[in-house]
């Protein structure tokens, strides 16, 4: 039953990759993206019955028994090195399976809609359920390197599916960015994966735990394993210095982004560390890292979120932000907090994204909201799940995002490695969240058209006449006639509307049940600061709501009206031109790694390739040719001249026997 | 029973043998090639001939009555060879006849 | 010094002067005839160390069969026309051959006076081979007992040689009718 989880999708990968193998041998003809997004969906909804029906066991048992374990085979096996593929299904886990095959299952059932014009929908399904089986392998590893064979097959997936339209030579590269840029804190995670195997002689999750309470570490090589793994998770989970890829990676499929660029993937740097959490807990100096790196990419992305004018670009740095909520909350021990938030989190953002795939498709590729407004009348449905998505980020009570971010500041605020600097910065980014989602919310939805609107010509305009390839003319030449999505991809976002506004109810304050679930396998919840008053929670909370409240104000008085906005943007232009160049990380990041890089590829190119390999190379093949001439003369046909070269050998060989005897 | 000494006629055989050799290697009229083996043998021969004396010992004969047989065989084919050489050619001269060129 | 070895010693002068001759002649037909004495001189000396059967094979086989061959060729390839008398190899290849060949010829000289040629005496001492009726008799008698297999085999060899042989020199009537 555990195995199945991983292996259904594998198995739906199996069937649609040999599907669209065979289908290309044949000529590749298209076929309906129902057939293939059908099989896609069972076998990630029946992965998601697999899932319900242990977690109810595991939730009928007694707290100690409520670890499931499988081996499937003996993976590995060198010497000290042993490790079994084992699957583990815990409290933890059990979690993240849930939203993994849960939202998986409705973005996957959103992508039939979604890519119904798509040439090749088996590939797309096979490469999303094949995401789904890494990702679960990943969260269901019961050791490192198993965890680690998930983490490597997701950053693949990510990296087929974000060049998925890889004609495109932007999406193609943004597709090696992510990879290139994973692969530099994948090594971090390699080399903490070695060096705690060097220290504990072990990678399984179970032993390390209880190794790690037995045998006395010195704080500096805890410190160093810790770091390193967060290394990994700053590439995986976007944060500073490694958040670079994750935005250029909204050029795959909006549903891509949904799955995996927000609700799965990027999260398991937080699962991560709270795996590791009794480690991490270990090293006071990596949680002060980790809560430093976590709160300062939140407030940089959310500054960058501002001024972006791509729906998916402004919800990709909401993501690195809210990303960087959940290490602040790892950071400051409260790793429940930072779970919390990777649930409440996977249900609005998928819902943002899906309702922000929802407009690009009903607006025909559209993706500025410059260019939009107004939708609200056009596409009601949309709309309304949208505004949910809005209020659950933006923190508004008694939505689920409000909860576990307030959770996340009351933590970073009273925790023993929190402090009053770190709770302002994740307050100023609750703000600032509020603010330009509020934004991205007027711009879309309310005020007037700014686009010319079409009314369709005629009922089948929707089923053949907005391909992919002429939403552009269509809009030049008779304007857009947007259309609401059909049921088929609304039904989702309903769902995850309903989920983003109740799933606060896990995690409420003082009863929260993901706390006391979590608790076995997590380190224990930090002790707070002495001098944090119980009553400050309550006033803290107020505060949280008040920023928020503030901070849609803020944006409906800028951007209620668009001149405002736009003397506002002229009277700061600096500062608006540097955020909508996010900060030059880019640039910063091109003229410091890869001008170098490529400066120095160049010369070795022009010095050492040319001048000094090349050379030997050709030298040496100038070399057997002219040899090869030399001996060419030898073999001149002549058998006299074989002879006689025959008898000069005999006279050597006499020679050498002369020698012998005579020495 | 030998009225010379042993080696001195195998000497005499080398002596031979090296005419021949140099014949193959210094003549290139393919003919006087082909005698010049013939002249070879025929050194080899008498120093088999000479050991089988010397040693009271009969089978270095029969080894020359063989190669005798072969070198019959030899000349015929290598005469047929000329021929059709000689045929396709024009010519018995060794530097013309470079067909085994690498 | 016996008339044996006196009759050696002519043989020997005689055959190396005619090898010269026959190495050194341009024209191949001096060569060849040159060569049947030289075979001559070979017999000679077969006989005068007792293998008469080996002589009369030189005599029958060599300067009969062989040299009558040879000679039937020369004639064919007509020996007057000017492709059969020509110049030798190039002055290096010729200096360097001879002086390889007497360099060899010299330390084969120097081997046969230093060596020890004779680690033990043989079964078929002079009388014995008397006492069984002479050489040819011996030899006779070991080619149809011992050596029958070498000798039938041989016989193949020899057929094989005149189907190659007259394979190889038979007109090509196909080529014929082309040119």
């Amino acid at each position: 039953m555990l195995a199945l989880i991983p292996l259904l999708p594998l198995i739906g990968f199996l069937i649609n990759g040999s599907w669209y193998a065979l289908g290309q041998a044949r000529g590749g003809k298209a076929v309906p993206a129902t057939a293939a997004g059908g099989i896609a969906t069972a076998t990630i909804g029946a992965s998601f019955v697999c899932a319900l029906m242990l977690f109810l066991q595991l939730l009928g048992s007694e707290e100690e028994a409520r670890t499931l374990e499988v081996t499937l085979f003996h993976w590995i096996s060198a010497g000290a090195l042993q490790i079994p593929f084992t699957l583990r299904f815990d409290q933890l886990s059990s979690l993240f399976c849930l939203v993994i095959t849960g939202v998986g299952s409705l973005i996957h059932i959103f992508s039939i809609g979604y890519m119904g014009h798509d040439e090749s929908p088996q590939k797309f399904f096979a490469y999303l359920n094949l995401f789904c089986a890494f990702m679960l392998v990943l969260v269901l590893g019961g050791s490192l390197p198993v965890l680690f064979l998930g983490w490597e097959g997701v950053g693949l997936c990510s990296y087929l599916l974000i060049s998925y339209w890889y004609t495109d030579p932007d999406k193609a590269s943004a597709g090696k960015k992510a990879f290139i840029v994973n692969r530099i804190g994948d090594l971090g995670f390699l080399l903490g994966m070695f060096l705690i195997f060097t220290t504990f002689g072990s990678l399984d999750f179970t032993a390390l735990k209880q190794l790690v309470l037995t045998m006395p570490v010195s704080g500096g090589i805890m410190t160093t394993i810790c770091l390193l793994l967060f290394v990994g998770c700053t590439g995986k989970s976007a944060q500073i210095p490694l958040f670079v890829w994750l935005p250029d990676a909204m050029a795959g499929p909006t549903p891509v982004s949904a799955l995996i660029h927000a609700a799965t993937m990027v999260t398991s740097g937080i699962y991560l560390v709270s795996r590791l959490s009794f480690m991490f807990a270990l090293s006071p100096d990596a949680l002060c890292v980790v809560a430093t790196i976590g709160a300062a990419t939140a407030l940089f992305a959310a500054t960058i979120a501002i001024a972006q004018n791509d729906i998916k670009k402004v919800l990709a740095y909401s993501t690195v932000s809210q990303l960087g909520y959940m290490f602040l909350a790892c950071g400051v021990g409260a790793y429940a907090s930072g779970v919390f938030h990777v649930i409440t989190h996977a249900f609005f953002k998928a819902l943002l994204f899906m309702g922000a795939g929802s407009v690009i498709h009903g607006m025909h590729e559209e993706q500025d909201i410059q260019k939009m407004g107004g939708l609200r009348r056009l596409m009601p449905q949309t709309f309304l799940v949208f505004a949910v998505g809005w209020l659950a980020i933006a923190g508004i009570p008694p939505l689920s995002g409000f909860v576990s971010k307030d959770e996340i500041l009351w933590m970073a605020f009273a925790s023993e490695h929190g402090s009053v600097a770190l709770w302002v910065v994740g307050a100023l980014t609750a703000a600032l969240t509020a603010f330009y989602m509020s934004r991205l919310f007027i711009l879309t939805f309310l005020g007037t058209p700014r686009f010319k609107v079409a009314e369709p010509q005629d009922k089948g305009h929707h089923d053949h006449g907005h391909g992919h390839d002429h939403g552009h003319g269509d809009a030049a030449h008779h304007g857009v006639a947007v259309h609401e999505s059909p049921a088929v991809m609304v039904l989702p976002l309903a769902v995850l509307a309903v989920l983003s506004a109740v799933a606060g109810a896990i995690g409420i304050p003082h009863m929260s049940w993901l706390e006391h679930w979590l608790h076995p396998v997590l380190a224990h919840a930090p002790a707070l600061r002495p001098e944090v008053h119980h009553e400050t929670e309550w006033v803290l909370m107020g505060v949280s709501v008040g920023i928020a409240i503030v901070g849609i104000a803020l944006a409906f008085v800028i951007y209620g009206n668009l001149k405002t906005a736009e003397r506002f943007k002229t009277q700061w232009a600096s500062l608006a031109k540097i955020l909508s160049n996010k900060w030059y990380v880019d640039e910063f990041y091109d003229a410091l790694i890869v001008k170098p890089l490529n400066a120095l590829a160049t010369i070795l190119w022009k010095f050492f390739d040319v001048k000094v390999i090349d050379r030997i190379v050709l030298s040496l093949g100038d070399a057997s040719n002219q040899s090869g001439a030399l001996a060419r003369s030898l073999q001149n046909g002549s058998t006299q001249l074989y002879a006689f070269l025959m008898l000069a050998g005999f006279l050597s060989i006499v020679g050498y026997s002369l020698y012998g005897i005579f020495h | 029973m030998i009225p010379v000494p042993v080696p001195v006629i195998l000497s005499f055989c080398a002596a031979i043998f090296f005419i021949g050799l140099a014949g193959v290697l210094i003549r290139r009229n393919i003919l006087v090639v082909i005698m010049s083996i013939e002249l070879m043998l025929n050194a080899v021969n008498l120093t088999l001939v000479t050991f089988s004396a010397a040693l009271d010992h009969p089978h270095g004969q029969m080894a020359v009555f063989f190669i005798i047989v072969v070198a019959a065989v030899e000349s015929a084919v290598g005469l047929g060879l000329v021929i059709a050489l000689f045929r396709t050619m024009r010519t018995v001269d060794t530097d013309q006849i470079q067909l085994l060129k690498g | 010094m016996s008339p044996e070895a006196i009759f050696f010693y002519l043989f020997a002068v005689m055959a190396v002067a005619f090898s010269l001759v026959t190495v050194l002649k341009r024209n191949p037909a001096v060569g060849a005839f040159s060569l049947v004495l030289v075979f001559f001189s070979f017999a000679g000396i077969y006989a005068i160390l007792g293998a008469h059967l080996v002589a009369a094979l030189q005599v029958v086989v060599y300067a009969g069969a062989i040299m009558v061959l040879l000679i039937f060729v020369i004639m064919l390839l007509n020996a007057d026309s000017p492709s059969l008398d020509m110049d030798r190899t190039h002055w290096t290849l010729r200096a360097l051959s001879l002086a390889g060949c007497a360099t060899l010829f010299a330390f084969f000289v120097w081997a046969f006076q230093n060596g020890s040629l004779f680690p033990q005496p043989g079964q078929f001492p002079p009388q014995r081979v008397a006492e069984l009726g002479g050489s040819t008799k011996l030899i006779s008698y070991l080619m149809f007992t011992e050596y029958l297999y070498p000798f039938e085999v041989t016989s193949a060899l020899i057929l094989a040689g005149i189907v190659g042989s007259v394979t190889l020199a038979k007109r090509q009537k196909v080529k014929r009718g082309k040119a």
